[in-house]
């Protein structure tokens, strides 16, 4: 940049209260004309600190906290914290609660992304597709409702299992979705993917090579839109994702139009996954039967005194995993979502940390922009899929 | 199993005084590092051809003054192999009081807000670092919230809770 240019440098803040920057994310844009020169990212307004209050609740107490970083999707981080406390009592769940666990999780990663196709087509200018996606997440949120009770903040999954058994008609109106949603893919790529505007603004637009993402800790749909091939679901399965069959999509040129097309890929596998979970879904219980770690099932809590009692035990006394600590990371729709307990050996964690995606993906956010138009930057945020529950936690 | 103890012993050849231990639990490998070491340490793991971390997983901070009633912070980082798909822990014992140790964001550029946050949360300093500022805390916010001794209720100056309320700065 020459010196001439340089003093044409102008700063503007972007956010925290902006419709492009989903939620409250604030950037601090220097830019020459409309080229941004510098980017700052400005993150913390959603700070809640809910790492240091898990540090003062019980490990079952800690469950609906993690609802509230990726609000998106509730499931997933669930499973990701059941997981690692499961890994450090060493307990096994039984099989059907496994495959209800990735039925759930599928589905949420399908509202998840309708969610950013919704948000990433509006913010680009593409207004149709957002009608589309909600009508689509509106069956969605009743689905959970029906399981879970709430539309939003679930707390489904329990450590040791699921909160309950599938309801009646689940499993009918589930598959309904199913066999409709491949149909409404293509009515949503017919409005995108071939559309000259979309291509012009998204192609192109935020590179960023293997290399990079890599090292730059990219996790999720972003390093995949770069063509490596690496999918938590496959490397480290968990859950009996082992089981099923499905292709992990990845893209070529790092651009934002990659990033779309592995992410619709990926509605599309998972639609299918949940499908595999529902076909082969096994009988058997939906929680683990360990009285001194698990809760005793809802249903027998008003019939039976020894549930009442054990119910008692464990909300009140809490539960005292080993001393030790683990690392376990699930895929999450954004990324990869890791929860690294360290345990004394009391009923509180000592330390829990919170390896959320879009942290980490944010971060990127200054190589794929700079030097580029200003617009650019609203098209990357919207590919980057972020979520700032998750980021500032 | 096989494969994650040679990782250990690939270190300690290379750096014998830079592995202090390790442990495995629940299939998870950790080696303990001397804090001097953590750069090279680092850059070898993630250079050599046998172990291959070229992604960082997470880094963050922990502190130990009500685990092992010692005075000691610990940073603590979890690399991963997307080639060679395999997991590893290092740990650096770090004192409390004089907490601040080598920056890894010259290997990996995704250790740069991982170690701002660790700042941010616990006062880490990590020596050359391009930007070492707080990250989720507001400005002017005093203390390092994740410490133990920090209360859950917060602890802040009665002027900042003004500024705060009034928007002013």
């Amino acid at each position: 940049m020459t010196a001439a240019t340089t003093e044409q440098v102008m700063t503007i803040n972007m956010g925290p209260q902006h419709p492009s920057t989903h939620g409250v994310l604030r950037l601090l844009l220097e830019l020459d004309g409309e080229t941004v020169v510098k980017v700052t990212p400005d993150i913390g307004y959603l700070h809640r600190g809910i790492e240091k209050l898990a540090e003062h609740k019980t490990y079952h107490q800690f469950i609906p906290l993690t609802d509230r970083l990726d609000y998106l999707a509730p499931m997933s981080n669930n499973l990701g914290y059941a997981l690692a406390v499961e890994k450090l009592l060493d307990i096994e769940v039984p099989k059907r609660a496994q495959y209800i666990r990735v039925i759930m999780c599928e589905l949420t990663r399908i509202s998840s992304h309708l969610l950013w196709l919704a948000t990433h087509a509006l913010d680009i200018g593409a207004m149709t597709v957002f009608f589309y996606c909600f009508r689509e997440r509106e069956t969605l949120n009743d689905l959970f409702e029906m399981v879970a009770g709430a539309r939003m903040n679930l707390s489904y999954i329990r450590i040791g299992g699921v909160a309950r058994d599938l309801p009646d008609g689940f499993i009918e109106k589930t598959r309904d979705f199913v066999n409709d949603f491949m149909g409404r893919l293509r009515d949503y790529e017919t409005l995108l993917t071939k559309n000259k505007i979309w291509l012009m603004r998204t192609k192109g637009v935020g590179v960023i090579s293997a290399e990079d993402a890599i090292n730059y800790g990219l996790s999720g749909p972003c390093v995949r839109g770069s063509g490596v091939r690496w999918d938590v679901r496959k490397s480290e399965p968990y859950s009996s994702y082992d089981e099923m069959d499905f292709i992990v999509p990845v893209g070529e040129n790092g651009d934002v139009y990659d990033r779309y097309l592995v992410r619709l890929e990926e509605l599309r596998q998972s639609n299918e996954i949940t499908r595999q979970a529902m076909d082969n879904l096994p009988d058997g219980e939906y929680i683990a039967d360990i009285p001194d770690i698990v809760l005793p099932k809802k249903e027998n809590l008003k019939q039976s005194m020894e549930s009442l009692i054990h119910h008692f035990k464990v909300v009140t006394g809490g539960i005292c995993p080993p001393a030790g600590e683990v690392y376990t990371c699930v895929e999450a729709p954004k990324g990869e979502l890791g929860y690294y307990i360290v345990s004394d050996g009391t009923k509180h964690p000592y330390r829990i940390k919170i390896r959320p995606p879009s942290f980490v993906n944010l971060e990127a956010i200054e190589k794929m922009v700079v030097g580029r138009l200003l617009a650019d930057v609203v098209a990357v945020i919207g590919s980057l899929d972020i979520v700032l529950g998750e980021i500032d936690r | 199993m096989t494969e994650d103890v040679t990782i250990g012993k690939r270190l300690k050849a290379k750096f014998p005084e830079a592995v202090i231990g390790g442990k495995s639990f629940r299939g998870e490998l950790t080696i303990n590092i001397n804090k001097d070491y953590i750069q090279r340490a680092a850059k070898f793991l993630c250079e050599d051809s046998e172990s291959d971390f070229d992604y960082l997983s997470d880094l963050c901070g922990v502190d130990l003054s009500r685990l092992e009633r010692s005075n000691n912070f610990e940073v603590v980082y979890h690399l991963y192999s997307i080639k060679l798909n395999h997991r590893v822990r290092l740990k650096v014992k770090i004192p409390a009081s004089n907490p601040n140790i080598d920056t890894v964001t010259n290997i990996w550029k995704t250790a740069d807000w991982h170690e701002r946050e660790a700042y941010d949360m616990f006062g880490i300093i990590f020596n050359g670092h391009p930007n070492l500022q707080r990250i989720l805390t507001p400005e002017g916010f005093e203390g390092h919230p994740l410490r133990k001794d920090y209360p859950l209720k917060g602890r802040q100056p009665e002027t900042l809770k003004g500024i705060y309320r009034e928007g002013k700065q």
